[in-house]
């Protein structure tokens, strides 16, 4: 053997380095840092979501009318004729002489909004900012919803979050089955939004026929009821309470064995809860219990309920039980998302392409493989280690970074075992020009490598100049083409000019003249 | 084992209008062909809604398509094998945007009669984002020519930077040819592919560029069509190899690679070969044909060393104190 160099040590090192974080990958081990396999190659789904951010501002809205009324209550002014757009409601303070406390009131209470006054008529309306503010709300608090809401349904690592200004990407890996994947995708969507809402029972009678316009006029809404959608209620439009008062909900089985939902409500929640019972049992009036807008149950209130417990029933079965539970206990979305793009992969199709990518990359290599040694002699061989060593380092980078290997990613790999080599063909080929022009092996190695250089160099900067443009603007599966294809350029420069060259530089003394038709595949030198 | 021995320059430029004369017309008639048939645009960038189900048995195309024809939602879905004939894939042009639905499940039920059937992927891609996802499409192929235009006209120099991006646009024509002539689906994997053609062909371009530019500082003889010629014959057996392990395993990828692949390694094929024949043929004649001078890049050579002397003398009279 020759002598060290400090070029075999370094891609010695590289090589070492390669092997042993690639390590937990190829062997798929419990600990170390992995590759993780992309939806299209593990299974999973994949989801880019919109928000209706509109609805948002229009439950915002709602809500103030809700304070507004409570606040007016408790001073005994009474209003009517409440009516909502997208930026403002406004109602009628019945009695005159109390327009003036009331405006005051509400601008102490609401700082924030524009309260104005109209002859009798108050009106609150949204600043521009603090609409910004609620869209943003509703964003964030979607993207955080969902996320507790995945990680309560227990499955591996969901990821969830926000993209671009108003979308939230959502990616479920290793979903076994399409029920689960329903299962997901309901949960997801399900607003989960609680209401306690008071029967009108003065105009009850007639919630069958009457329309919806007209309901709109006293200030009602009409509901149905969930199992049987010919069943309607009417409803007092502003809520009594809503889920954002809860803090926590259990599924359970009632005394018959019927799963439902137990809910309890925090301290504000209980007093308002307790002082609607209150003033509703001496007429056992009903409350009605909505969820996303669907009527579950509207017992008579018999009497006063503190504490603050209330429960849901309405024929679950115990998964459907189990869902709603975790979508109430993580709060309601806001607003509604949709879906923008959807893309879900069955295990068994990831497993084919991951079969199918693997063959290619094997029989891709092999064929590289042989080919160099079949053209180049020792000098393919050689070539060979540095191709081998590429594959280890671009295992081991992804490792270390924790990137994902997607399809596109694997055919970027195959792609850079036939694009790696290309540095030591331009090598090799100037090598044996020099040798033909009758130059020592020495010269002719040294020579060839700084003839090379450039070439190499002006080549792979321009491809990473189209690959780093498909990292910023692929999307998804594609990025790890472009991931895959960027560490393999880095890669081979390490392993295919340097390494190459220091294992010349350190075998150096045993390459005859005589022989370059073993070292170099070549004949007729003199 | 050497297949190419280099003896005397091969006289390529003396019949490069030829050449010339051939990627004019094949560009041309890539054109009339993406003109005329059009692309066959994916769900990633038209929007819409793929299925992809797999049958125990070879699958009853017939009994698919009457069964979807009876719900009005895919009445106009086309239905097709992909790759073997128990797989089936069904396109839409619709996308429905209620998280809690899922379309699996609709074409599982649908389809119960026709035998067991598995569904395997489901790809929905609604208006909007298709929309964004062609402009950035568009933005990233855009970006990659002109970032790769000033880099080699930083290295090189402008003439050098023109001709391999009107090699790259050849290339890039004549993919689009192909793939429009095929009707393969254009989607993302696809513009992965063209971006990756971008990079092999400047690739091999910039290997001959690189040879010419040597040939250039070290001629005597200022005829350029000359020292093309030598720097093509001298890189030919180079570019030869590359493309070679190149297209072997971008067609190993094609045959084995799985059906999911097939279009993307399609538009890699053509690529490759195009991208090799071009930057042979192509890209060192348009060279000469914008009029590059060696006489006029020597000197411009020349004054640049004649500077760098002259600020090595500079910094050495400073660093010894005498200025």
């Amino acid at each position: 053997m020759g002598k060290l160099n400090f070029r075999v040590v370094i891609f010695a090192l590289a090589f070492v380095f390669g092997v042993v974080f690639s390590i937990p990958s190829l062997v798929q081990s419990d600990s170390g840092k992995k590759i993780t396999l992309g939806l299209d190659l593990q299974g999973g789904l994949h989801m880019l979501l919109g928000i209706k951010t509109e609805e948002a501002i229009k439950s915002y809205i709602k809500s103030l009318a809700s304070t507004a009324k409570f606040e007016l209550d408790k001073k005994d002014i009474v209003i009517d004729n409440i009516t909502f757009d997208m930026e403002s409601v406004s109602f009628e303070v019945l009695d005159e002489d109390e327009v003036q406390n009331a405006l005051t009131l509400l601008q102490e209470t609401l700082k924030e909004d524009k309260v104005t006054l109209q002859k009798n008529r108050i009106t609150i309306t949204l600043p521009q900012l603090q609409i910004q503010k609620v869209t943003q709300k509703a964003i964030t608090q979607a993207v955080e919803t969902i996320r507790n809401r995945l990680n309560q349904f227990g499955l591996a690592e969901p990821t969830v979050a926000k993209q671009g200004k108003d979308k939230i990407l959502v990616e479920v890996p290793g979903i076994k089955t399409e029920e689960d994947k329903n299962r997901i995708k309901k949960l997801i969507a399900k607003t989960a939004h609680l209401q306690l809402m008071a029967v009108d029972e003065g105009k009850a009678a007639r919630a069958n026929v009457m329309s919806e316009l007209e309901a709109k006029k006293y200030g009602d809404i009409i509901l149905t009821d969930v199992k049987n959608p010919n069943e309607k209620y009417l409803l007092r439009a502003i809520p009594i309470l809503d889920g954002s008062m809860l803090t926590d909900a259990k599924s359970v089985y009632d005394k018959n064995g019927q799963p439902m939902i137990t809910f309890e409500l925090n301290g504000e929640g209980a007093k308002i809860f307790a002082k609607f019972t209150e003033k509703a049992a001496p007429t056992r009036a009903r409350l009605a219990i909505v969820l996303d807008k669907k009527v579950y149950s509207a017992p008579h209130i018999n009497e006063r309920i503190g504490g603050g417990r209330g429960q849901i029933t309405g024929g679950f079965t115990i998964n459907e039980a189990n869902d709603v539970a975790i979508a109430l206990r993580s709060g309601a979305l806001l607003a509604p998302v949709y879906v923008m793009e959807e893309r879900s992969i069955g295990p068994s199709l990831g497993k084919d392409s991951i079969i199918a990518s693997s063959i290619a990359l094997i029989s891709g290599f092999a064929l590289v493989f042989l080919f160099m040694i079949f053209y180049y002699g020792m000098a393919g061989m050689i070539a060979d280690i540095a191709l081998i060593a590429n594959l280890f380092l671009i295992i081991a980078i992804m490792s270390l970074f924790g990137a994902t290997l997607t399809l596109p990613g694997m055919a970027g790999i195959v792609l850079t075992v036939g694009m790696a080599v290309d540095a030591n063909v331009i090598i090799n080929e100037r090598i044996r020009e020099l040798l033909h022009e009758g130059k020592s092996v020495a010269k002719a190695i040294e020579d060839g490598y700084s003839n090379a250089f450039t070439a190499i160099w002006d080549a792979n900067v321009t491809t990473l100049i189209a690959s780093t443009l498909l990292f910023f603007y692929g999307t998804g599966a594609i990025k790890g083409f472009a991931v895959t294809m960027t560490i393999g350029i880095l890669a081979s420069m390490l392993t295919a000019i340097l390494g190459t060259h220091g294992i010349y530089q350190m075998v150096l003394p045993k390459i005859k003249k005589e022989k370059l038709g073993f070292w170099f595949g070549i004949k007729g030198v003199k | 084992m050497e297949l190419f021995k280099y003896k005397d320059p091969i006289q390529l430029m003396a019949k490069a209008k030829y050449f010339g004369l051939l990627s004019l017309i094949v560009v041309v008639s890539s054109w009339a062909i993406v003109f005329v048939k059009g692309f066959n645009y994916g769900i990633d960038f038209a929007g819409g809604t793929l299925i992809q189900v797999k049958y125990e048995k070879k699958a009853p195309l017939k009994d698919i398509r009457a069964a979807l024809s009876k719900v009005k939602k895919y009445k106009n879905a086309s239905v097709t094998n992909f790759g073997s004939e128990q797989e089936v894939v069904i396109r839409t042009k619709s996308s429905s945007t209620v998280v809690g639905k899922d379309v699996g499940k609709e074409i599982a039920s649908i389809l119960k009669d026709t035998g067991k059937v598995e569904i395997r992927r489901v790809d929905m891609v609604g208006p909007k984002i298709g929309g964004e996802l062609r402009e950035k499409g568009i933005k990233a192929t855009l970006f990659a020519i002109l970032g790769i235009l000033i880099y080699i006209s930083f290295r090189f120099e402008w003439r050098f930077a023109l001709a391999s991006v009107i090699a790259l646009v050849h290339d890039v024509s004549i993919a689009f040819g192909a793939i429009a002539l095929f009707q393969v689906p254009f989607n993302l994997d696809i513009l992965a592919a063209i971006l990756t053609i971008l990079g092999y062909s400047l690739n091999d371009t910039i290997i001959v560029f690189d040879r010419i530019r040597e040939g250039i500082e070290k001629a005597k003889n200022v005829i350029l069509g000359d020292i093309i010629d030598e720097s093509v014959t001298k890189t030919l057996s180079r570019t030869t190899l590359t493309s070679l392990t190149t297209f072997f395993v971008v067609l190993v990828l094609y045959l084995f690679g799985g059906e999911i692949l097939k279009g993307f390694s399609f538009t890699l094929l053509v690529g490759v070969v195009v991208g090799t024949y071009s930057s042979i043929f192509i890209a060192s004649p348009i060279l000469m044909w914008l009029g590059f001078s060696v006489k006029d890049y020597k000197q411009m050579l020349a004054e640049k060393k004649k500077r760098e002397i002259e600020k090595d003398k500079l910094r050495n009279q400073f660093e010894q104190g005498v200025v």
